[in-house]
């Protein structure tokens, strides 16, 4: 029988570490606080200690540095996991990351390739200060040969990062903030993975798709309880990979429905919402009864922590835009 | 080179409190100000953190311990002269003319923190670390281009010294001349990462030589030698001898900010030695000394810094909240047609009593 605990978010993230580093000498952890101080929200806690200031290392405070140097330590063949602090600061690595790390196969026509995780918190609802919060997914998905991919629950986290780990290409690993200590939930102590690549069905329903990643999840959950109690059946939809996103089961879930709501932290202009929808209608579009509909963060900048909760996509917009396209 | 000796640190009173050094520029009057300032400013520093674990202000990062630094850079200003900078250097914005209560409403959550009052020549305090300094070379080398005798300071800390912004703007305002006034305060731990893994130099000053601009060392505990030192580069660098970099050595005495704890990477034994000399006890040794002031004196102004920061506090909690629908507001100089329809939008939740705003200010 599997092991399992009762594990955090941010414990099943820990245990993945530990685990890849474990079981692959070539795995090794940089970024800012990640030694001995075990990671501002403790994802690399007794790591430090455990594997030596060699594969877990405190780097000069550089976002660039850090990425830069992991593209040529994944080059050099070392198995480079690296930690954005928050990912509003992934933007002094934005060159790196983005005509770098991302391009290095094509670029090189296949000679090279650069399995690179870097990770990053993001996102809001816990009322920290500025840049703190920032969701950019949609602007890492719009970079070719990167991945883009987050987790909504413990058991995701640690299986998708340990896929991530072993995927030979560069794979941004986003941490709902939110969710790192919001619940438990058992995850096997032993290596398994969630692919890459594939989205999950939260739970069935008839009448409507809710699609939601990270930290939306359990708003679209708690959106469909309460539409549920009101007779409207809900289908919840993680979308867990932004990049490459699973259409299949996606179309799948709204050819059946008909309906469909998208939610996201981000942005609206230009989010992710709008790359789902638009491709959804083209592989949907004689099985919609309304037109799909987003509810996301506003087109401002994350604001400043007094404001976050109007800003957020919150229950009641999820079921009032659940409302407007089932009496559309 | 041997950089602690081309670098050698700046010294006018010694962590005991004695004078070592020369203060002829500086009166007994001055100094007594400055511990007025000091007392103020710790009293604040103190609050502020007994707010935010009462639960009354959100996450704050406190400035224990580098009050010389930030008052003695802003005391060595004229009022045109730009400064930029970090979270952290909030005493020295309100030496500048920022009330007490900025701070507090900052960590709040408030986006009228943002706003400083117009007669502050400051930037907004960077969250992200380094790039206001690049904002000072700019500034400064706009006051050059027209004519101004402005410099413009940027504060910024050891960790700064790794980014490549901090690099860039050192060469930049090098080659352009700009009238630019680096001050690092190094007190030696970025978060958790101590200065000796954040560089292999051994100053920050030295970094002055590969940009071909003077560097300074001085000890950023010491207010006579902050301020006097500070005096003497603004002056070079507004008669237009070119920027300078310096490096100001002092200590955080409490956490990187109220989400952190010092003691998991702090060996205790390291955290006692650097806490002597800390900057208002220094000072404060000295005029007790010399009977420049007297115990009484400094338990008036202790009482003095106390009403001022309960007023301060009253001010904070009392600021009237943001309406939520004023987030529109300054993202361009005008509303889109798409942030009108989203603003309406969200004035529509507001005023339907809508409840998933939650807490509000
Ligand atoms: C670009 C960027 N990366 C990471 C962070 C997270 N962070 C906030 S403060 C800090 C350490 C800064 O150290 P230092 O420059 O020495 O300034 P101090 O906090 O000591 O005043 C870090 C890593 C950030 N704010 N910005
Ligand atoms: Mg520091």
């Amino acid at each position: 029988m599997d092991v399992v605990a009762s594990l955090t978010m941010i414990q099943a993230i820990n245990q993945a570490l530990d685990l890849a580093l474990a079981t692959d000498e070539r795995v090794m952890v940089l970024g800012e606080d990640v030694g001995p101080n075990g990671g501002v929200f403790r994802a690399t806690e007794g790591l430090y200690e455990k594997y030596g200031g060699q594969r877990v290392v405190d780097t000069p405070l550089a976002e660039s540095a850090i990425v830069g140097s992991a593209v040529g330590l994944a080059l050099g063949g070392m198995r480079p996991v690296a930690e954005i602090q928050f990912l509003g600061f992934i933007f002094e690595a934005m060159d790196q990351m983005s005509t770098q790390a991302s391009r290095l196969r094509f670029r090189s026509q296949g000679r090279h390739h650069v399995p690179l995780v870097v990770r990053a918190p993001y996102g809001g609802g816990v009322r920290t200060p500025e840049i703190h919060s920032d969701s950019l997914e949609a602007l890492f998905s719009h970079l070719p040969g990167l991945k883009v991919v987050t987790p909504s629950t413990p058991y995701d986290a640690k299986g998708m990062l340990l896929a991530s780990i072993r995927d030979p290409d560069p794979v941004l690993f986003l941490e709902p903030m939110r969710l790192y200590r919001a619940g438990r939930q058992e995850v096997p102590e032993a290596w398994y993975e969630v692919p890459l690549g594939e989205a999950r069905v939260v739970r069935t329903g008839d009448d409507v798709t809710l699609i939601a990643y990270g930290p939306m999840v359990p708003v679209a959950e708690a959106a469909a309880d309460s539409l549920a109690s009101a007779g409207i059946s809900a289908e919840v939809v993680d979308v867990r990979t932004l990049s490459p996103l699973d259409l299949e089961t996606l179309t799948q879930s709204v050819t059946k429905t008909g309906r469909a709501v998208i939610v996201h932290e981000a942005q609206r202009t230009g989010g992710l919402g709008a790359e789902i929808a638009a491709s959804l209608q083209e592989r949907a579009f004689l099985s919609l009864e309304a037109p799909i509909t987003r509810v996301t963060g506003y087109d401002t900048p994350f604001p400043m922590p007094a404001l976050e909760d109007w800003w957020l996509p919150d229950v009641e917009r999820v079921k009032a835009a659940a409302e407007f396209v089932l009496h559309y | 080179m041997n950089p602690l000796e081309e670098f050698p640190l700046i010294q006018v009173l010694n962590e005991e409190g004695q004078l070592v050094g020369d203060r002829s520029q500086i009166s007994d009057d001055q100094l007594t100000e400055f511990l007025r300032w000091f007392t103020v400013l710790r009293t604040l520093d103190q609050r502020a953190w007994n707010l935010q674990r009462q639960g009354r202000i959100g996450t704050y990062p406190p400035f224990s311990g580098q009050e010389a630094t930030q008052v003695g850079v802003a005391a060595a200003l004229s009022p045109e002269d730009w400064l930029c900078g970090s979270y952290r250097d909030w005493a020295a914005l309100i030496y500048r003319g920022v009330p007490l209560f900025y701070p507090l409403l900052s960590s709040m959550g408030h986006p009228a923190a943002g706003y400083l009052p117009d007669a502050v020549q400051a930037l907004p305090v960077q969250v992200v670390i380094a790039a206001q300094i690049l904002h000072a070379v700019g500034l400064a080398w706009a006051a050059k281009l027209q004519g101004q005798a402005r410099v413009a300071v940027s504060l910024f800390g050891d960790g700064a010294t790794s980014q490549g912004d901090f690099h860039e703007a050192l060469n930049l305002a090098s080659v352009m001349s700009a009238p630019t006034v680096f001050v690092c305060q190094n007190n030696r731990w970025a978060i958790s990462v101590p200065i000796e893994r954040q560089m292999h130099s051994q100053t920050v000053a030295q970094r002055a030589v590969a940009y071909n601009i003077e560097g300074l060392r001085v000890d950023g505990n010491d207010i006579l030698a902050v301020y006097q030192t500070m005096k003497r580069v603004v002056e070079r660098v507004r008669a237009g001898q070119g920027p300078v970099l310096v490096e100001a050595v002092t200590y955080r005495l409490g956490a990187h900010t109220t989400a952190d704890d010092p003691t998991r990477y702090r060996p205790r034994d390291l955290d006692e030695r650097l806490r002597q000399g800390e900057p208002l006890a220094r000072l404060r040794r000295y005029l007790l000394a010399h009977g420049i002031v007297s115990d009484e004196e400094v338990a008036q102004m202790e009482e003095e810094a106390k009403a001022l920061v309960d007023e301060a506090v009253r001010q904070a909690e009392a600021f009237p909240p943001s309406p939520p629908e004023s987030v529109f507001d300054h993202v361009y100089g005008e509303l889109t047609p798409q942030l009108r329809e989203q603003r309406a939008e969200m004035a529509r939740r507001v005023s339907s009593g809508e409840p998933g705003g939650g807490r509000r200010g």
